[in-house]
């Protein structure tokens, strides 16, 4: 029908009226229309037509995630094959409230048809969900109450917030009342950034709400490694973010936000020079690293300390990236592959130089 | 004492013979801007001197600067006299690229949306220097040729009567003890090569913190040399254009006491940062304010210094709001800031200079479009056969301007 | 496995949770000084080197700046 906004539904044993908790080990159950909530739904919204519900166990789920969300998928590619009109603009799941296997099942099954099929997703959950840890960056959910007394609103909230991701808007947690997925999204102000910091000074100073546009995080940390007991006997590896490589950037590293890091031997060198490397780091003035690299790979002092004595073995691989406007979640995932390696190749301390 | 601002609204600009303004139309003489500037310096290799108006498929890449032509014409103070103005134009220098950071502007398509000089007709200078210029001469001679062609401009348009003559005042103490005093703390980089600033002439390296009268930014008295990243270069244009200074006199005596302005480094050295902020703190405190607004240049390193004004500022119970952009990741999931402090809890964000827009081929280009991939927000693969480009707002010129010239934000979805 | 830091910014090096630090000379140069002779250089760079073999041999329980 023209107009109307096609919705499948995904919903557990029980909202589907197939059962509790003996019920939980259902496999995926295909429904035409609503079931359930779905009624409610179809209610709320006119413009809205559940064509289909989905019913699986939330054991099932809980024991085959991956494989119970790429079932669905291939369920929902027989129905709609089978009959066009099937074709959903939408997907709904849950709500799954405060419950953690209700919760996983509906982040997974949104999370598929968003990559499979490329349609819009929507559920909700309570904030305490434990899904929303998994979830939460790549979904759009509603925030709902704890239980199934907030049903209602939830599926109020969840008509409304896929109604805007159909007509492809943006949401905005603060009014959309979805939890944020601790995303920065950019968007064009009424007003220029320098209007609005003073504006923000005026109501700090005037004891009013700041409403800062960026809060400030806590960093995560990592506990401490064990020392080396004598690092005369030792395997030391060097990596650095200050974009030291081979001269001509063989690997092409990007001089900002890298997309990756490289892997270059140190054989045969004693030291590096303006000849044999060079910084392709976009963030400072490379002048001085490009005359001598070894201000920041500090390749001739270590060579130094090993034939001394004072440093057991340099490993002849070094890592470089380029720290410029790299995130930070790139950075450690970098940060893990490389320890992997050098761990595997039993390195044992390492010195990482940055500018 | 007074700054008067004698303003001509450009409505067009045109090539041709004789220079000048006449009914709005300013007209530049292409050989004429050449001849002066390649004589001046011998540097230089060639100047291709063209416009680039707003709405045209025109893509202008490795711009080292953008300019307004604005020429002191009487006054031996800074901050008060004379001074001619062109708006709604500017001078742009590109050319070959020094290093990594110099940006992109497009006249139309996505990309116009995210730097404000897509909206007014731009003098164009595309330059290139000798070979065995070594890359500080050719940082150097980019700056003072585009300084030099804006300042030209300027004078040739001295015999005609202005549209506006606009008086900056700005007494301080100010009378209204009711009022909010604040001050204003003026960031600026001074890191080398491609990422120094100049203040009143001098390398910003020397001589700062200090304090000094707000309207100088109107005179060209801070000049850019800074490059990185093109998102978040204070062009001289954006400083000579300064819109927390614009507004922060237009409220004077109105909203709020604006009591002074102190202008800031940001070096390389830990010792010197800290110096700096201490210093830059005590100067704010000295103008017995109740609060300042922070801006900022950069990103990364910078943070540091501006977390370390801020909580300066706090400590020295002054109240402090900050201006800043995020390099939050592809698709903003990242931490936004390498540095924080607790006390930063009046932020405002001017963007995710992290995300990627996708630039349509352009007819005309200024500059050695080639050299996007080696941009800062640009990658190996930025450049299509098709001359189309998949950039980060890293790389376009003014995208995420931390004077808070521009509208761009950025909040948590 | 245990990592020492060499950087010139320490309160970012802090920021984002390195646990063993050491001050270097200037962004542009964390291991140089280009105002120095080049013999000088050498030793300020093997210094700060030493710094990070030490650190790496200490046993810390949290964050620490080793300068």
């Amino acid at each position: 029908m023209p107009g109307k906004i096609r919705v499948i539904h995904y919903i557990n044993q029980f909202f589907g009226g197939l059962g509790g908790e003996e019920k939980g080990s259902l496999a995926p159950q295909w429904f035409i229309g609503p079931r359930g909530p779905g009624s409610l739904i179809q209610q709320l919204a006119p413009e809205i037509e559940v064509v289909g519900t989905i019913v699986v166990g939330d054991n099932y789920m809980a024991e085959h995630l991956d494989e119970g969300a790429a079932k669905i998928i291939a369920l929902l590619e027989t129905e709609i094959a089978r009959d066009k009109g099937l074709r959903p603009n939408l997907v709904m799941a849950g709500p799954a409230f405060a419950a953690g296997r209700y919760g996983m099942s509906c982040g997974a099954v949104c999370q598929s048809v968003q990559e499979t099929f490329g349609i819009p997703a929507v559920t909700a959950m309570h904030p305490d969900n434990p899904a929303l840890d998994i979830y939460r960056q790549a979904l759009t959910v509603v925030r709902a109450e704890a239980d199934v007394m907030g049903m209602r609103a939830a599926l109020e909230g969840m008509v409304r917030v896929g109604r805007k991701l159909v007509a492809g808007e943006d949401i905005d947690p603060q009014t959309d009342g979805t939890i944020p997925r601790g995303l920065r999204q950019n968007y064009f102000a009424e007003t220029t950034g320098a209007e609005r910091a003073i504006e923000m000074l005026m109501r700090k100073l005037r004891g009013e709400e700041i409403g800062t546009e960026y809060p400030m995080p806590v960093f995560s940390r990592v506990p401490p490694a064990a020392p080396v007991a004598d690092m005369g006997s030792a395997t030391l590896a060097l990596v650095t973010s200050g974009g030291i490589v081979p001269r001509g950037n063989p690997d092409r590293i990007e001089s900002a936000n890298a997309s990756k890091y490289g892997e270059y031997s140190l054989e045969g060198l004693d030291r590096l020079s303006a000849d044999s490397h060079q910084s392709v780091h976009g963030g400072y003035d490379t002048t001085y690293a490009n005359e001598d690299p070894n201000r920041v790979l500090p390749l001739d002092v270590v060579r130094d300390l090993v034939r001394e004595g004072r440093i057991g073995r340099l490993h002849e691989t070094y890592f470089a990236t380029v720290g410029n406007a790299t995130s930070v979640k790139r950075a450690e995932a970098y940060g893990r592959e490389i320890a992997a390696k050098l761990v595997n190749v039993g390195v044992q301390a390492v010195i990482l130089t940055s500018t | 004492m007074t700054l008067t601002l004698q303003r001509h609204a450009v409505q067009t600009v045109q090539l041709g013979d004789t220079p000048g303004i006449a009914d709005g139309t300013l007209t530049v003489d292409a050989e004429a801007v050449r001849d002066h500037l390649m004589s001046r310096d011998e540097r230089l290799a060639d100047i291709r001197v063209g416009l680039a108006l707003p709405g045209e498929a025109t893509r202008i890449v490795c711009v080292k600067d953008v300019m307004q032509p604005r020429l002191k014409t009487a006054g031996a103070e800074p901050g008060s006299g004379t001074v001619r103005v062109l708006d709604n134009v500017a001078v742009v220098t590109c050319g070959p690229i020094v290093a990594f950071q110099e940006g992109v502007i497009d006249m139309s398509g996505p990309g116009a949306d995210y730097t404000p000089f897509s909206r007014m007709p731009l003098v164009v200078l595309e330059t290139a220097v000798g070979a065995g210029v070594s890359r500080q001469d050719h940082e150097e001679a980019l700056r003072s040729t585009g300084l030099e062609a804006a300042a030209f401009i300027a004078r040739s348009c001295i015999e005609a009567e202005p549209d506006a003559i606009e008086t900056v005042a700005w007494e301080t103490p100010n009378a209204d003890p009711d009022l909010p005093r604040i001050a204003y703390v003026y960031m600026v980089l001074s890191q080398g090569l491609l990422h120094d600033n100049y203040v009143l002439g001098r390398n910003a390296k020397d001589g700062l913190p200090i304090t000094a009268d707000p309207r100088i930014a109107f005179e060209t008295a801070i000049v850019s040399g800074n490059c990185v990243s093109a998102c978040d270069k204070n062009t001289t244009f954006h400083h000579q254009n300064n819109p927390l200074i614009a507004e922060l006199l237009r409220g004077h005596g109105a909203n709020w006491d604006f009591a002074g302005m102190v202008i800031s480094n940001a070096s390389t050295r830990l010792s010197q940062k800290q110096r700096a902020a201490e210093a830059a703190v005590k100067l704010v405190a000295d103008l017995k304010v109740d609060g300042a607004i922070v801006s900022k240049e950069g990103f990364g390193n910078p943070d540091s210094d501006l977390m370390m004004l801020v909580r300066g500022l706090e400590q020295a119970g002054i109240k402090a709001s900050a201006i800043t952009d995020e390099f939050a990741g592809i698709e903003g999931e990242s931490q936004s800031l390498a540095d924080v402090t607790p006390e930063a809890d009046a932020t405002v964000s001017v963007g995710n200079a992290n995300e990627r827009v996708q630039l349509p081929a352009m007819a005309t280009t200024f500059g050695p479009l080639p050299d996007v991939v080696r941009l800062a927000g640009g990658y190996p693969y930025s450049l299509r056969e098709d001359g189309s480009l998949e950039v980060e707002l890293q790389a376009i010129i003014g995208s995420t301007n931390q004077l808070g010239f521009s509208r761009l934000s950025c909040r948590e979805v | 496995m245990p990592t020492a830091h060499i950087c010139s910014i320490v309160p970012i090096s802090k920021t984002v949770g390195a646990n063993r630090i050491v001050p270097s000379v200037a962004i542009p140069h964390p291991l140089g000084d280009p105002e120095k002779s080049p013999e000088e250089e050498t030793q300020i760079r093997r210094g700060l080197v030493e710094k990070a073999l030490t650190a790496l041999e200490t046993e810390i329980a949290e964050q620490r700046v080793f300068d």
